[in-house]
């Protein structure tokens, strides 16, 4: 199991479904997996969970580890925690008040939305950079697996991580908080359970990057709810529950809608892992000078592009973004709602999220660079075709596996075949040498014809 | 054993440049930033020897016809190398000032030749040397230091 280790991964392997394609090492940002024994292998490592080998994989090998509904019942109250995005992939015929009083109709005691930690989040941000105690660029703290991606990948840029708990953390802090008072529940009495999109989400919860313990009890993925959800959505069977987040808050659940929400003049906005990865190259090269605010996002289109999701995410943004558009007029702010919450007034806890440094050839840099020019040269005996058939992504990541004893140049089925032609053609030289006391082909008594 | 052997404890990386090649501009540099991060060099380094390395790479895209670019990367310095077919500089010593560009209109307004490049290069090095012949070219060499 993967738990087996120093990290905690949500990310997981079916062995009986992986039939050892290479779809999924292809697709990995951090290159974590490799192909052995006909079955996908995840360096724990480097794993972001990210989930992208969940996408690519075709035979659903990879899933997402989650709590499952039977661990309501540990708790005097449960809470749900949805996110944004829910919103999105519910049909249009669905308003926001059913879909919250539908979540208790599926067991939950009640429902606290993400989008008003989005809210408070996004006016901490604010008033961070109007009273300059933060300076940019900085990119925000909402994409768990953004923020693994730059420990495992940039680790000098984790000092620009937006300091700041994601809007999940505090939503799920606020929820607490008010059933707490509300019901004179001590704080384990309450199960906080998050709606997760995603498998980056999960891994949060579990195994925080922040320094700070998640206030999340459990994680349910939304596809574990959907069925019923919409059942349950077209017949309410109780009074509608008030939404109470802002459609800015909503608009975090898309791309762009953080960036809307916390109202910086010089933002970028990024989506899709691959593409968060040349921009924090670019910034990595101090190219990105004049940007205050960076908002990345692993999955393509925000969170509404989460995996998870039942929807295509493009119908899914439409619909969250006229959603939003709809509540931003009538909303109450946080502020108006929670006019005692401390968090409002500057205490929001601070993060400090720490490289994950890696070892990828020797920990000595000697060797490191001794290593790295000797898989220079394995690399040059190598098609480049980037074929994956070895089980490692590309030619040049079979060169430093060769060079650190983790595979063998004759994986590579090119040089395995000339190897091959290379013995044959030493078999048949041999075949034709006769024994002197054979007849040699032409001479005396040769009965060839 | 094998372990015996000494092994090779430089590494080198040779890319070709090409003149107004946008496409590809920075790809020279940022391979030589991916390799120093993956020896585990230290991320300052890294910064200093990935920003020379880029506005080096940059002078020749701009200004050349055609250049070579030779990373020497050893434990305790990095060595870049670059050698072009261009123009030359005729006074290296007003090139070195902040600001001074022979740079086309059209390059600056691609926001590139700002006459920052030798300049920061110079900030980043522990050490740098160019040779130059009006008309035919010039060879840059920095050295970033791994104390």
């Amino acid at each position: 199991m993967n738990t087996v280790g120093v990290y905690y991964h949500s990310v997981r392997l079916d062995r009986e479904k992986c039939k050892g394609c290479v779809n999924c090492i292809k697709k990995c940002p951090t290159e974590a997996i490799r192909v052995r024994g006909g079955k996908a292998e995840i360096n724990e490592e480097k794993c972001i969970d990210c989930g992208e080998c969940i996408r690519a994989c075709p035979n659903q090998a990879k899933y997402v580890e989650t709590d499952s509904l039977e661990r309501l019942s540990g708790y005097r109250c449960t809470i749900a925690l949805p996110p944004p995005s829910l919103f999105g992939h519910m049909r249009s015929c669905a308003s926001p008040a059913q879909v919250l009083t539908a979540l208790t109709s599926l067991g939950f005691d009640a429902v606290f939305e993400v989008a008003v930690g989005a809210d408070v989040v996004s006016g901490e941000i604010r008033r961070l950079f109007q009273r300059g105690e933060i300076k940019g660029p900085l990119i925000s703290s909402a994409c768990p697996a953004v923020v693994r991606l730059i420990q495992v990948r940039f680790p000098e840029l984790t000092g620009r991580i937006m300091p700041l708990s994601p809007p999940t953390e505090v939503a799920a802090h606020l929820a607490r908080q008010e059933k707490m008072s509300e019901l004179g529940l001590s704080a384990e009495d309450i199960g906080i359970f998050f709606l997760t999109p995603c498998a980056a989400k999960v891994t949060s919860v579990k195994a925080p990057v922040g320094g700070i313990p998640s206030n999340i009890d459990g994680v349910i993925g939304v596809h574990q709810i959907y069925p019923q959800l919409s059942r349950c959505v077209k017949k309410p069977d109780r009074p509608l529950l008030p939404i109470r987040a802002s459609g800015s808050g909503m608009g975090w659940g898309i791309s762009g809608g953080e960036r809307l929400a916390v109202g910086i003049e010089n933002y970028l906005t990024v989506d899709g892992i691959h593409n968060v990865i040349s921009v924090l190259e670019e910034l990595e090269m101090g190219h990105l000078g004049e940007i205050d605010f960076i908002e990345a996002q692993a999955c393509t289109g925000g969170c509404v592009g989460g995996y998870l999701h039942a929807l295509n995410s493009y119908v899914a943004r439409v619909q969250l973004r006229k959603l939003a558009r709809e509540l931003e007029e009538k909303q109450m702010t946080v502020t108006e709602q929670f006019p005692r919450l401390a968090w409002l007034h500057g205490q929001l806890p601070r993060i400090r999220v720490q490289p994950r440094q890696i070892i990828h050839l020797d920990s000595d840099i000697k060797q490191a660079v001794a290593k790295m020019a000797e898989a220079e040269k394995a690399a040059k005996l190598l098609p480049g075709l980037d074929c994956g058939a070895c089980g490692a992504p590309n030619c040049k990541a079979l060169a430093e596996d060769i060079v650190l004893h983790k595979a063998q140049e004759t994986d590579c089925i090119f040089v395995l075949r000339e190897r091959i032609m290379d013995l044959s053609l030493h078999v048949y030289d041999l075949a034709k040498i006769r024994p002197p006391a054979m007849n040699q082909p032409g001479s005396e008594g040769d009965d060839a014809q | 054993m094998s372990e015996q052997a000494k092994p090779e404890q430089i590494l080198i990386l040779e890319f070709t440049l090409k003149s107004l090649d946008f496409m590809r501009a920075g790809e020279a540099s940022s391979e030589f930033k991916q390799r120093l991060k993956k020896l585990g060099f230290k991320p300052e380094l890294v910064r200093r020897a990935a920003i020379a390395a880029y506005e080096a790479e940059m002078n020749v895209i701009i200004h050349a016809r055609k250049g070579v670019m030779r990373f020497e990367i050893a434990p305790a310095r990095l060595l870049i190398v670059v050698e072009d077919e261009g123009p030359g500089i005729s006074d290296i010593e007003q090139a070195m000032q902040e600001g001074f560009t022979t740079a086309s209109a059209a390059i600056r307004e691609l926001g590139f030749g700002a006459g920052m490049g030798l300049p920061n290069i110079k900030r980043c090095a522990d050490a740098m040397d160019i040779q130059s012949i009006p008309g035919q070219g010039t060879r840059l060499q920095i050295i970033i230091n791994n104390e």
